[in-house]
């Protein structure tokens, strides 16, 4: 089965900064791919290339076979039909002097979708479609809460009928029980409309939660690439490692028993990554030769591989180096 | 005795749309060496209790009554300002979620620490400079000496979150309160600050108010919990009684939202439905009881009352949630 998306190689420069640097995953028709990575990592930026928001310096980004990063501008609008994007803070996305109803009939007639009564009433069953009320129709986005500006964003989104959303962070800003309403809203939308989301997010529990397949990113490249449930039973590279060993659970039992790994330092500069593995700066495992070795796939298992030179000689069994030399 | 006993705290602040009760009639202990978690959403009265305790909140609007504050024996709410200035800093710190909004951007790192040192704690300027480098590499700043000469812009996210808890650690309080500190932080850097908070009280006895929605970094760090809601705590208890045996509808409703990294493939989460009440209307009955999917016929009776499980364990439903 040929994949909705194929992005091969992509790469966006800032000036000197590679922001996105060679970033290549597939997404399929239906499904979920999870984007995680901490902050600069170019989750977000890998996600505005694919919708040709921000320039690729290179690559290719594939959709339906048609390469994105070659049309003109009539035919990349017509094809901005098919793919949608909502973002983390919703309310700074929707225009405020306009009222809900029509920031949703907008979306229609910009694809010229729907006129007159047939308009109105494709109105009404997309907020329905997101769980709003239709009186909803004349309030203006100061008035709606943080989960009801995020069904709008939603709602937009889906007026046009797309096959793909690219959702960064769309539950960040939001508090945990109307997180979880937006989720479940998602996964709804998902199965009712066979759409296929990429999921960006720094939160590792809720692409857990959402993703099919999970890429993890560091500096610009993917250094991961697995299903959800081997990312979190078997991760292979030591950032891996590491991000799932921190991630809080909410349970005190487990809590207690869990050795974290924790890591040294910040993240490096990205107008000077680190030469060889970007990671090896931090990387408790990192011997001579990553300084000088680009790392390459390597394969673990069907749909599963991650870039670290040492997973050919078999992992090292490695604990948790001291956190800090010092002491109170 | 506790470290710190609050009795009876209610805030409110004066609106254009009406009062606002943000604090409803809270009451807690806090033990020397203990890490108490807040935990709620938005508006649920967590912030403004620290800011209370702290005697931060501005008044007018504000408004600030309590039985008692009493902070190791001595009741906050009847210091003045000049005292209250003098306790903050150097016996009660505070962090915050943006350390931009508490560091001055236009003084070093260095100026900010010495500050501190030379006025709570009497210091030379040698001695300040000596102890500052202490503080910084102790919170985890390599190369300490020559960061102090640094601004807060040239520090990323994680650095200047340890600069404030350098800062907040210089005189060595008993309490230190921790609003969503590691909120904006990545998860490997939060893994780092809340070592660094553990090693705090294990090796200083510092207590500690850590106030978060997270419930994972909770379960990892807490000793003892209150869950608010409405501006009043619903439950409390030990960390591990509250999270084996939620005994409040809200709580459960907290621990159902939320997705785990270690969860079974296709759980579905349990969302908390509606919106929380505003706080200006009087709120005669459960505030959570119309998001509830644990009430009873009672709850719509009578306001709940305080069931107790244990020692320290306890929460405000008429719901029995073990059954």
């Amino acid at each position: 089965m040929t994949r909705l998306l194929e992005v091969e190689n992509l790469q966006v420069r800032y000036g000197p900064v590679r922001a996105v640097d060679g970033v290549s995953f597939g997404v399929e028709r239906g499904r979920t791919l999870g984007l995680v990575g901490e902050s600069g990592c170019g989750k977000s930026t890998t996600g505005y290339a694919i919708l040709q928001l921000v320039q690729p310096t290179a690559g290719r980004v594939l959709y339906d076979g048609t390469d994105l990063c070659r049309l003109d501008k009539p035919a990349l609008r017509r094809m901005r039909r098919k793919l949608q994007i909502i973002f983390q803070d919703s309310h700074a996305s929707l225009n405020p002097r306009m009222p809900i109803g029509d920031l949703i009939g907008e979306a229609l007639d910009i694809h010229g979708l729907s006129r007159g009564a047939a308009r109105a009433r494709r109105i009404r069953e997309l907020l329905d479609l997101v769980g709003l009320a239709g009186h909803l129709i004349e309030r203006y986005p100061h008035e709606l809460s943080g989960g009801q500006a995020q069904r709008v964003a939603i709602c937009r989104a889906l007026a046009v009928e797309p096959e793909l959303i690219v959702c960064d962070e769309p539950v960040s800003a939001l508090d945990v029980s109307i997180q979880a309403q937006i989720v479940n809203l998602l996964q709804d939308l998902q199965q009712r409309l066979g759409l296929a989301y990429i999921f960006i997010s720094h939160d590792l529990s809720v692409v857990r939660h959402m993703s099919d397949q999970i890429a993890v990113m560091y500096l610009g490249k993917i250094i991961e690439l697995a299903g959800k449930a081997e990312i979190y039973a078997a991760p292979a590279h030591p950032y891996t490692k590491s991000l799932m060993s921190a991630v809080p659970v909410p349970d005190p039992d487990i809590e207690a028993q869990r050795q974290r790994i924790i890591l040294k330092g910040d993240l490096p500069d990205p107008a000077h990554p680190p030469s060889g593995c970007r990671f090896r700066t931090r990387c408790p495992i990192a011997i001579a030769d990553c300084a000088a070795t680009d790392p390459a796939e390597y394969a673990l298992a069907a749909g599963h591989w991650a870039k670290c030179i040492r997973l050919a000689e078999g992992m090292p069994e490695w604990k948790s180096p001291p956190t800090t030399s010092t002491s109170f | 005795m506790a470290l710190l006993s609050v009795r009876n705290l209610y805030t409110s602040f004066a609106t254009d749309r009406g009062v606002v009760r943000a604090v409803n009639g809270v009451s807690f202990d806090l033990e020397a060496g203990e890490v108490l978690g807040l935990v709620g959403e938005s508006g649920s009265g967590k912030s403004v209790t620290a800011l209370s305790i702290m005697r931060l909140v501005p008044e007018p609007p504000g408004r600030v009554t309590a039985d008692s504050i009493a902070f190791d024996g001595v009741d906050l709410l009847r210091l003045s300002e000049a005292q209250v200035r003098e306790m903050r800093g150097a016996r009660m710190a505070m962090i915050f979620q943006d350390p931009m909004r508490s560091l001055n951007p236009v003084l070093t790192i260095g100026r900010q620490l010495t500050e501190v040192l030379r006025r709570h704690e009497g210091l030379s300027a040698a001695a300040a400079r000596k102890r500052s480098i202490e503080l910084l590499e102790m919170v985890g700043i390599p190369m300490a000496e020559r960061r102090l000469a640094a601004y807060p812009h040239q520090f990323s996210g994680g650095m200047r979150q340890r600069v404030m808890i350098a800062i907040a650690l210089a005189c060595n309080p008993r309490l230190l309160i921790a609003d969503e500190a590691t909120t904006a932080l990545d998860v490997t850097i939060q893994a780092q600050i809340i070592d660094l908070v553990k090693r705090l009280t294990r090796e200083r006895g510092t207590s500690v108010i850590w106030i978060s929605h997270d419930l994972g970094v909770v379960a990892g760090l807490c000793d003892r919990v209150n869950v608010m809601y409405a501006g009043t705590v619903v439950e409390s208890g030990p960390i591990r009684e509250l999270f084996h045996r939620p005994s409040h509808g809200y709580t459960l409703g907290l621990m159902d939202s939320t997705p785990r990294v270690d969860e079974q493939a296709g759980h579905r989460l349990r969302p908390i439905e509606g919106l929380p009440p505003n706080l200006i209307d009087p709120i005669p009955l459960c505030p959570f009881l119309p998001r509830c999917r644990v009430s009873v016929p009672a709850c719509r009776e009578r306001p709940p009352e305080r069931r107790t499980f244990s020692e320290r364990h306890w929460a405000s439903c008429l719901a029995d949630l073990a059954s």
